[in-house]
């Protein structure tokens, strides 16, 4: 490989899970970052500090700690603005997760503005979280659920868009990156057809945000959905982001405490948003912590991680691919990020899945919540490898090692 | 249906005895899966398939017209791990009565095998889905005597 990009065993050092030795001493070769990414020892010690140090609840006490956490909260929400240049905080509504954001959009928007004989353009590499809303959305509306062609190497067959964005469209929802073929989705050309033709574009920031800048203003995206916990911050915690005049049109998904402004007895009236998003108690301390992630992969700088991880993805690829009987679905290198699934013809994902665990080898198997991109692919099971901001040539050679040991064991080595 | 599987649990209790941990008892459920009877292709239909599982798993059974009956079965999965738990599943069941094996606990079974945590609902490798699929063949059996 050519230059060292970043101190990677100082970046390995800030992540306590790394530095502990599984059994029999065996290193930890974590490979499933696009799941959930570890975290950094500043979002665990900033978790920590809440509740030992001001933990209350959120947007509620006008004592001193109810006004720290207040103030901390809203200093991770001006950080998400900046971190995808949103134009205000109101734009910004924490929520569980990816699938949550998205389900409020699908819900929330989808069901007061789709309408019969409208068009829902999604393609058949989303993951579940991101098309059976839509699914469900065009069940019930009356509209119409239509697919962006695939080309044979799993990208998105822009030479065939104008055949399903058409006047109808009323929405295109599309990953960032594809969370099995790692496909990198050309968001921005994207979102400009679709506003050409009056389409809103939301978008599946899952596994694209943590990998790269994220910048909703330009070309403009309409919704934006993504989450902490791949994002090397804490679980149950994710960001829906809505240009404001949008949220102003969408209805809330929960209702209950803190997002109303007025409760009658017969009927009641919403907060703005992102109140009007936020239901019930959200997940504080998660949230807060959320805000020290992004301090940590800006203090990286996305620049270098996203070099970095694509320095390692296209190392890995060519050794991979090296591998006889080795299948790698999705695009070369030039268009996909740190991602990698492969069968090898002859084993079966889950055993090989098994094996290298026993390597201490950590990696997923299965669909991949990507059911319809498994049925194109022709096969029901493959093994992703997913890289983060901490893994290193050290995690591809471990990688290589089980791999050859699970072929030998499975005897087509 | 004739099979000629003559692997007993004891034979399985007492390999696992010299097995000191996952590695090699995995080792060895490998090797047993290897060696596992085949399923025709002909018989590797949606019919035969067992639900819930990640791998693809097919089962064919049948009660015996012998006296008295027993249930005998057959699985595979395309997934090589699997293949070995179905082996201890059928030297567990296969070739038993109904009421043997409605009286077994797979449970406890696959604990004193150190391998309950294959034996999971959340594994979805459809060992449980096949354990239902003959429990309840051996009590339909039982419950028509």
């Amino acid at each position: 490989m050519t230059k060292k990009l970043l101190d990677i065993e100082a970046i390995r050092r800030d992540f306590p899970i790394l530095r502990k030795p599984l059994p029999k001493g065996l290193p930890l070769t974590y490979l499933d970052s696009g799941s959930s990414a570890q975290k950094p020892q500043c979002v665990i010690d900033k978790e920590r500090e809440v509740y030992e140090n001001f933990y209350a609840n959120a947007y509620r006490g006008v004592y001193r700690f109810g006004a720290i956490v207040d103030e901390e909260l809203e200093a991770t929400r001006e950080r998400i603005r900046k971190l995808i240049n949103a134009a205000s905080v109101d734009e910004v509504v924490f929520t569980a997760g990816t699938t949550m954001s998205l389900n409020m959009v699908a819900s929330g928007w989808g069901r007061r503005h789709v309408k019969p004989g409208d068009e829902i353009l999604i393609n058949e590499m989303e993951h579940h979280a991101n098309f059976v809303p839509w699914q469900q959305l065009a069940a019930a509306t009356g509209a119409t659920l239509r697919f962006i062609p695939l080309t044979d190497d799993g990208r998105l067959d822009m030479s065939r868009l104008s055949e399903v964005l058409t006047e109808k469209t009323k929405l295109l929802a599309v990953t960032g990156m594809s969370n099995v073929l790692g496909t990198i989705n050309p968001i921005g050309e994207l979102a400009a057809r679709a506003h050409d033709v009056g389409a809103f574009i939301v978008i599946d920031g899952a596994q694209s945000v943590p990998h790269g800048t994220t910048d909703v203003a330009t070309p403009g995206i309409d919704f934006l959905a993504f989450s902490s916990h791949k994002l090397y911050g804490p679980s149950g915690v994710g960001v829906l982001y809505g240009r404001k005049e949008l949220l102003d049109e969408t209805d809330p998904l929960l209702f209950g405490g803190h997002m109303i402004d007025r409760v009658y007895k017969d009927h009641s009236t919403w907060a703005g948003p992102p109140a009007k998003f936020e239901a019930g108690t959200i997940q504080i301390a998660q949230a807060i912590a959320l805000g020290s992630a992004i301090d940590y992969v800006n203090a990286i700088g996305f620049d270098a991680i996203h070099a970095h991880e694509q320095q390692l993805m296209q190392h890995a690829h060519k050794r991979l691919s090296e591998i006889p009987g080795m299948r790698i679905y999705g695009p070369g290198p030039e268009h996909r990020g740190a991602i990698i699934s492969f069968t090898i013809d002859g084993t079966h994902p889950e055993d090989l899945a098994q094996l290298l665990d026993r390597r201490g080898v950590f990696v997923r198997h299965g669909h991949h919540c990507t059911m319809p991109l498994h049925d194109l692919l022709g096969v029901s099971a493959t093994v992703r490898t997913s890289f983060g901001v901490y893994n290193s040539q050290a995690d591809v050679d471990a990688l290589l090692d089980a791999i050859q040991f699970a072929r030998e064991k499975l005897r087509v080595a | 249906m004739s099979v000629s599987f003559d692997l007993t649990i004891d034979d399985i209790y007492e390999e696992f005895e010299e097995l000191v941990d996952w590695d090699e008892r995995c080792d060895y459920l490998i090797d047993l899966g290897f060696d596992l009877p085949e399923l025709p292709e002909a018989a590797k239909v949606d019919e035969h398939k067992v639900h819930g599982c990640q791998s693809n798993v097919w089962l064919v059974s049948e009660i015996t017209p012998s006296d008295p009956p027993v249930v005998e079965f057959v699985a595979n999965s395309d997934a090589m791990i699997v293949n070995g738990l179905i082996a201890v599943l059928m030297a567990l069941y296969s070739g038993k009565t109904p009421r043997e094996i409605i009286e077994v606990d797979p449970k406890v079974v696959f604990a004193k095998l150190g391998l309950e945590r294959q034996l999971s609902p959340l594994r979805r490798n459809g060992l449980y889905s096949m354990v239902d699929r003959v429990r309840k063949l051996a009590v339909e059996a039982e419950a028509s005597k």
